[in-house]
């Protein structure tokens, strides 16, 4: 036998053996990640550290330690308009086992998260099964999580908040070159859910601006539904292309869809893979929200917080992944660097901008303009496998 | 046969028929190397798919059904 056709059946056998694992069930891949993230928009800076080590103990044990920081400077409108600019930072610390036994996963995670005024732990549990010839995956996960809020300028003030979280997930091989997903998940809050800073703003004539503020105030229970239906197909030639849509609606009468695609295209050659994506996000606000309430206590509940508005946001992302040549690979193992960007524009439909009342009365409360900003999202990382 | 036995009998058929009934799986283990290869995955690097739900669910009152990646960021 030629040696190239001892080459080609190796290399078949390499595949066959690859294929037949891709979609049985396997624990996750074994890699370290370092990422430094930022996000920088609306006159606010977060950025900070990643870290995300999976290594398997066996066959069947997988665990996963992530260290994330986000660091927080600046100012946003909110605080532009009723605070002074701050810094903060949040520590975040998330410890995960997966155990996999024949075609079933369980997995088991817990999360700390920690900042100046707010603490957070979840704990979750995960289980999920391959079937119909591995063509076929169902997940289901619950999460609880124990939250105290807190605030930095009222050591008196605390409060705590619950979350529970149930998510079903159903993926589906459907032919040779395309895979789908549903996920559903429920979400129940309960607590102080608001953010204890924020004010809410009332018409009040005898005052120089004709308006004044107030504390939020939400109600203490919030029940969600989420529905997202995804899709990867590859193209007649080596790239694929995702298409997601998610549907949302909770008890506050707040509904949005968003829908997403991504096109993702290797550059073999020269150990590339680029990726494109474009994301649209739109959203209806709360029954309780206004971003002027006719007086003081106008309504049981209040909020102006713009993450509750009606608003739409659009993304468009660019990113690429280069595998490292061998001769600059640590340890000798599959080395990558990583860099994607998305730019992304807030338009608010109801939320003013009140900065406009700086030095000016030009404009009657209720008729400024609009409020709207761009943001830049970066991930720059570099991962390697074990 | 009591009566009871005979309300099962549909029922019974019924989960007879479903073998049947139910389809082979029509992608064989050979036929997945399109779906094995990297680029095919939903997000093929956890730690950035992970920070941008995190970035959505902050600025964005939607929350859930992220897929693998998802479940919450602990923070106000």
């Amino acid at each position: 036998m030629a040696v190239t056709d001892v080459k080609r059946l190796l290399s078949l056998l390499a595949v066959s053996l690859l294929t037949t694992n891709a979609f049985a069930a396997v624990l996750p891949e074994e890699r370290a990640d370092t990422m430094y993230h930022a996000y920088s928009g609306g006159g606010v800076t977060i950025d900070g550290p990643s870290v995300l080590v999976r290594k398997n103990i066996g066959n069947s044990v997988s665990l996963s330690a992530n260290y994330y920081v986000d660091m927080i400077s600046g100012a946003s409108i909110d605080v532009q308009a009723t605070a002074s600019p701050y810094e903060e930072q949040r520590d975040e610390f998330s410890l995960g086992a997966d155990y996999l036994v024949e075609k079933t996963t369980m997995s088991l995670n817990y999360t700390n998260s920690s900042e100046s005024d707010y603490q957070a732990e979840t704990v979750g549990f995960g289980i999920s099964q391959d079937f119909f010839g591995d063509l076929s995956t169902l997940s289901m996960r619950a999460s609880y999580g124990s939250d105290t809020v807190m605030r930095n300028d009222d050591g008196d003030f605390s409060d705590f908040a619950e979350h529970r979280r149930y998510s079903l997930g159903w993926s589906q091989i459907l032919t040779t070159k395309l895979i789908a997903e549903l996920s559903v998940e429920t979400v129940s809050d309960e607590g102080f859910l608001n953010n204890p800073y924020r004010s809410v703003r009332y018409l009040n004539p005898g005052t120089e601006l004709g308006f004044s503020y107030q504390s939020e105030l939400y109600p203490r229970t919030r029940n969600s539904d989420a529905v997202a239906l995804r899709a990867k197909y590859m193209l007649p030639y080596r790239a694929a292309i995702k298409s997601e849509y998610r549907r949302y609606a909770d008890s506050w009468g707040i509904s949005s869809n968003n829908l997403e695609l991504r096109y993702t295209h290797p550059l073999e050659e020269k150990s590339l893979i680029l990726e494109g994506k474009l994301r649209f996000y739109k959203q209806a606000g709360a029954d309780f929200y206004s971003d002027l309430f006719p007086y003081a206590d106008a309504t049981n509940f209040r909020a102006r917080d713009k993450e509750l508005s009606d608003f739409t946001t659009t993304a468009i992302g660019f990113g690429a992944t280069y595998q490292l040549p061998e001769r600059w690979a640590l340890f000798n193992r599959r080395n990558t660097v990583n860099l994607y960007w998305d730019y992304i524009f807030f338009d608010y439909d109801n939320f003013h901008d009140v900065r406009v009342h700086d030095g000016s009365t030009d404009y009657l409360p209720g008729e400024e303009p609009t409020y709207s900003f761009n943001a830049h999202v970066v991930r720059l990382f570099w991962s390697m496998w074990f | 046969m009591s009566k009871r036995a005979l309300l099962l009998l549909p029922v019974m058929l019924l989960l007879g028929g479903c073998e049947t009934l139910m389809p082979e799986p029509w992608v064989k283990p050979y036929e997945r190397h399109y779906l094995a290869d990297p680029i095919m995955s939903f997000e093929r690097d956890p730690v950035a798919a992970g920070y941008m739900n995190h970035v959505y669910e902050a600025r964005e009152a939607a929350r859930g059904a992220e897929g693998g990646s998802g479940g919450g960021c602990g923070c106000n």
